[in-house]
């Protein structure tokens, strides 16, 4: 449940990189570890965020989990269908559960982010 | 001794099956220079003695016969004969916080009545289970504000809210990047055009009471309007007795409103405890502190209740919450619910009227009186201010030590220049005999 | 059951109001048309009795210490006196209105100013508030009390609170709403805090450590005396979450512990009733050091005579609209009084001496406490084990509301996998010890002979298992009435 063409943090974000957009979502390891989600907070389109700051907030009945921002840049777009429909984040972490793009300011930050062997380490300590 | 059950021998069994000799070995990792020396406290009292000591210290206290025409935030109300039955049940009253909600039904539910109808009160979506006491509460919605309209620290205070409150705003708001910004009152109500001027984009809410200090009843709806322009919110402190007969602060675009339901029963208990209340409007819950109760199904499909959106709160969230507020004052939410209960429907309706009614002959009454007179004319609930021809604090204390009447709160150490001023509160436990008195008395003082 | 407003039939009436014997006159009458209400709240439209077996009736959906073991830990769910009951009703302090002049208030403020001089012996302190409403509320003005503290010394640096991760989730909410930024510090395998993590922490900018002592895992603090006086030396104070006090009564003080402010919760040491979540109280006791900074109006005694000081130059003002939850501090003194200093002694003596026997015949019958060390008022268990086998604290905790018992605190302190917090207090009896073990032992045998009986507990109370996700993905917060 890892797919192999994405780039991973730590803190359990993926990110698909399409040009110079990157789009984030979290993966499959952390909406089961949430459990059922039941809310997601996201960011507003045109909000500016640096790498590793705070960007969103994902939460389940017991637990509240907070989005960094894998890399610097601009949101361009969120994921607006999350706010009627939080369990799809639970069904399609990859795919439909995608959180926000973002216009990446400098594209030399995904060289610091995990591959997919890397997370796949990380995640099985 | 005196609430622990066990006899010597089983203490002895109970140590031997952890290993230990001696009662004092339960406390070793205590390092002996920690230890203390022998508590020097008065006691142990058997219940026969408790109860005469208690009866000396309450002879300390005003002869309760006096009668009472002081309000100012805490308020004399009539309280039904079935109230304390129900409330005092020791299910509710000896349970803790309702953690395992399928064993606490019984306060959920009246928690959620409660908010049920307090949003019918106010006009709003949604209540919180409660917040200590109306000043506190008042704080929390101004923090809530700033959580609501991101990134804006500027909060203003209109001057005609209880000083008490703006006392205790003051002392929390001293702690956070935020500003209050202070508006004079005008002849007894809010300067609503003062207000409108002060507005501006960092600006996260403005702070209204209504009634206000001063028991005048004032229509928000043209500064909501106003407020809501420079996209800040609304607060409002009310006191929810007159919304018997006030147009609700939901109607007047208020997007918060807090107070207190103290006077929903609560005995006057020298401050407390008393209950803060919030409601808001449901596009705010998230950011809201405190306590919430949704309705939901158990794996039957029948109705339960829970707590609920509990991810804002500080034992989730930590130093990220809404609010620190855990213990609130839940058995005071199920008095409300029960006392509103009790007097119904046309018992609240005939209740405002009452306290209307029974302010408006006081003040005929009291204004016969030679040099008394009402300081503003303006609408006014069951509290009002007057003037009188000498220094009040002099005649309240004379009225007080003379008359037994507690004549209202003399207002000099509130507000500059109402040397001469007193606010006066009339409820329905004041009967027309207690107010001709009054009267009567201020004549033969001044 | 229905709700009181789904019962209500229109134009039934309750109980009446006193007669008015001045002229009517109504909101219409004596307001301009806008300031009017346009409709009556839909509020019940009930009879007395049909109020009365509502309530009655919902009570019985409830749980309360009066029922049964209520082992909550960190809550103190001790048995609350009636006593303490009867004064608060009886007592005529009721109707005394908070703003009444001093001289006919003077039994109030004795009670007021008695309360605070015990619990300073308590606890070995100088002076004491008591205006806070609740142990968070007392946690916020302690830290408020520090921040006043080094403002006046002129290091406005110290922006800093450490606070263990085994701390209850109000010490990091309260510090921020104090303007505070948090240093988590990590536990050791002891259950101490790690006294490496502490000192790479320690620095100028700290203003204060906020400890549990015992700690949340119903541990006494191993090096508190390093802790207290690497901060002191910094010029950093210590705040002490009085919630455990109930373990070292007549033992030990946290005034002389090295701590500098505490909080007291009078709901939880001194038996005054938590009311289903509240009104709780939290009065703070401080060292000579923070005296100034106390909230006004602090209780005096003077020339035979009780009065509010208002004229406390540094203080950091009031808490409350009045002085703080009066009629729990009143049933805190009848107990204080009750016990003396003896019977405190016992209390503490009783309660730590059920916790160890509870935790060794729990290890027997098979749980696995989560720090191999003598606990103290209360302790946690780790059920890791018994999650591996399908069965969850929360399974456990439900399993244990079928045999009349209140479960224990669940997950938490997080720092423990499936944590259950267990205090048993010192008011329960050796047979409802005795048998809230063997339940124990059963649901243990169970979780291997018949696994559903956990997982779809409980069976036998008003409602199943709640469905908290739809309570959280689509809230219900308020009945709607419909139209009538």
């Amino acid at each position: 449940m890892i797919p192999e063409d994405l780039k991973y943090t730590k803190s359990h974000e993926w990110i698909r990189v399409e040009g110079d957009i990157a789009v984030v979502g979290i993966t499959h390891h952390a909406q089961h570890e949430l459990g059922d989600i039941v809310f997601v907070e996201l960011p507003e389109v045109g909000d500016e965020f640096e790498t590793e700051d705070e960007c969103a907030t994902i939460e389940s009945v017991k637990a509240a989990s907070d989005i960094y921002c894998p890399v610097s840049g601009k949101v361009v777009e969120v994921n607006e269908n999350l706010e009627d429909a939080p369990e799809t984040i639970n069904n399609s972490p990859y795919e439909d559960g995608w959180l926000f793009k973002v216009e990446m300011t400098d594209s030399s930050q995904l060289g610091a982010l995990m591959t997919a062997e890397e997370y796949n380490e990380e995640i099985s300590d | 001794m005196t609430y622990t059950s066990h006899t010597d021998a089983e203490r002895r069994e109970m140590l031997e099956t952890i290993g230990l000799e001696k009662i004092e070995d339960l406390f070793a990792d205590i390092p002996k220079k920690m230890r203390a020396s022998a508590l020097e406290l008065d006691g142990p009292l058997s219940e026969t003695e408790v109860r005469r000591e208690f009866a000396r210290i309450a002879d300390g206290n005003c002869d309760m016969t006096c009668s009472l025409f002081l309000g100012a935030g805490s308020y004399h109300h009539f309280i039904p004969a079935a109230l304390s039955h129900l409330v005092m049940r020791s299910e509710f009253y000896t349970a803790y916080t309702p953690y395992q909600a399928e064993a606490s039904q019984g306060m959920l539910q009246s928690i959620y009545e409660y908010q049920s109808m307090m949003c019918e009160l106010t006009g709003m979506d949604v209540s919180n289970a409660s917040m200590y006491d109306g000043a506190t509460a008042l704080y929390e919605a101004a923090i809530m504000a700033m959580r609501c309209a991101r990134k804006r620290t500027r909060i203003i205070v209109d001057e005609c809210i209880n000083p008490l409150y703006r006392n205790v705003l003051a002392t929390y708001a001293g702690n956070l990047d935020l500003e209050l910004v202070h508006v004079p009152a005008k002849d007894g109500h809010t300067d609503v055009e003062a207000i409108a001027a002060t507005l501006d984009d960092k600006t996260a809410a403005v702070l209204v009471s209504n009634p206000n200090f001063f028991g005048v009843v004032q229509d928000f709806s043209e500064l909501a309007g106003k407020v809501h322009e420079y996209k800040a919110l609304l607060v409002m402190s009310v006191n929810p007795v007159a919304l018997g007969a006030l147009k609700t602060p939901g109607e007047m675009g208020a997007d918060i409103v807090t107070g207190e339901a103290q006077p929903f029963r609560s005995p006057m208990f020298f401050g407390g405890p008393y209950i803060g209340f919030m409601t808001t409007r449901e596009k705010y819950v998230r950011k809201m502190p405190g306590r919430i109760i949704s309705e939901t199904v158990d794996e039957d499909g029948e109705r339960g209740f829970v707590m609920t959106l509990q991810t804002r709160e500080q034992h989730i969230r930590r130093e990220k919450a809404t609010s620190n507020i855990c213990t609130n004052q839940g058995l005071l939410s199920l008095t409300v619910a029960v006392y509103l209960s009790l007097i119904g429907r046309d018992g609240f309706t005939a209740l405002a009227e009452q306290n209307i009614s029974k302010a408006a002959y006081a003040k005929k009454a009291l204004t016969k009186v030679e040099g008394v007179s009402l300081k503003w004319k303006s609408p006014a609930f069951n509290e009002f201010v007057l003037s009188l021809p000498q220094d009040a604090e002099k005649v309240i204390e004379n009225l007080t030590a003379e008359e037994k009447i507690v004549g209202g709160l003399p207002l000099k150490r509130y507000y500059e220049g109402m040397d001469n001023d007193v606010l006066v509160c009339v409820t329905e436990m004041n009967t027309r005999e207690q107010i001709d008195e009054y009267a009567a008395a201020l004549g033969r003082l001044i | 059951m229905k709700l009181i407003l789904e019962k209500s039939k229109p134009g039934r009436k309750g109980v009446g109001l006193p007669k008015l014997d001045v002229p009517r006159v109504s909101a219409k009458k004596a307001w301009p048309k806008e300031l009017v209400r346009s409709h009556q709240p839909k509020l019940p439209q009930l009879a007395e009795n049909d109020v009365v077996r509502h309530y009655t009736n919902l009570s019985r959906r409830n749980y309360g210490v009066d029922q049964g073991f209520y082992p909550l830990g960190s809550c103190t769910m001790k048995y609350n006196p009636k006593i303490n009951e009867e004064i608060a009703a009886n007592c005529g302090f009721g109707a005394l209105h908070p703003l009444m002049p001093e001289y006919l208030a003077q039994g109030a403020l004795e009670v007021m100013f008695r309360l605070e001089k015990a619990l300073c012996e308590i606890s070995g302190f100088k002076h004491a508030t008591l205006q806070p409403a609740a142990g968070a509320h007392g946690e916020l003005t302690g830290i408020m009390l520090i921040k006043a503290y080094h403002r006046y010394h002129g290091k406005t640096n110290k922006n800093v609170m450490l606070v263990p991760d085994s701390a209850h989730g109000t010490n990091p909410a309260s510090a921020v709403l104090a303007g505070y930024k948090i240093v988590e510090l990590p536990s050791d395998d002891r259950g101490n805090v790690d006294i490496q993590a502490f000192r790479g922490a320690l620095n100028d900018d700290v203003a204060g450590i906020m400890l549990t002592n015992p700690s949340t895992l119903g541990l006494l603090e191993e090096n508190i005396t390093e802790i207290a006086n690497s901060l002191h030396e910094r010029d950093a104070l210590l705040y002490y979450d009085g919630a455990n006090l109930n373990a070292v009564m007549g033992y030990a003080r946290p005034g002389d512990m090295g701590f500098d402010v505490m909080h007291f919760n009078l709901h939880k040491t001194f038996s005054t009733p938590h009311g289903g979540g509240g009104p709780g109280s939290g009065p703070v006791a401080v060292n000579e050091k923070l005296v100034p900074f106390l909230p006004v109006p602090t209780v005096e005694h003077r020339d035979d005579h009780y009065f509010l000081n208002y004229d406390v130059p540094m203080s950091i003002g009031p808490l409350m609209t009045y002085y703080g939850n009066f009629a729990v501090m009143l049933r805190a003194l009848v107990y204080i009084l009750r016990n003396g200093a003896e019977g405190l002694k016992r209390v503490s003596e009783d309660a730590v001496l059920n916790a160890n026997y509870v935790m060794q015949r729990l290890k027997e019958v098979g749980y696995t406490p989560s720090f191999p060390r003598r606990c103290m008022h209360e302790f946690v268990l780790n059920n890791s084990d018994k999650a591996k086998k399908g069965a969850r604290t929360l399974d456990i905790s439900k399993r244990l509301l079928d045999f009349g018992i209140h479960p224990a605190t669940m997950y938490f302190p997080l720092i423990v996998k499936e944590a259950m917090m267990i205090e048993p207090t010192e008011t329960e009896s050796r047979e409802t010890l005795d048998n809230f073990i063997e339940v124990m032992a059963q649901i243990n045998r169970e979780i291997d002979d018949n696994l559903d009986l956990l997982t779809q507990a409980p069976h036998n109370l008003p409602v199943k298992r709640l469905d908290d996700v739809r309570a959280s993905r689509e809230p219900v917060f308020r009945y709607k009435p419909g139209q009538e």
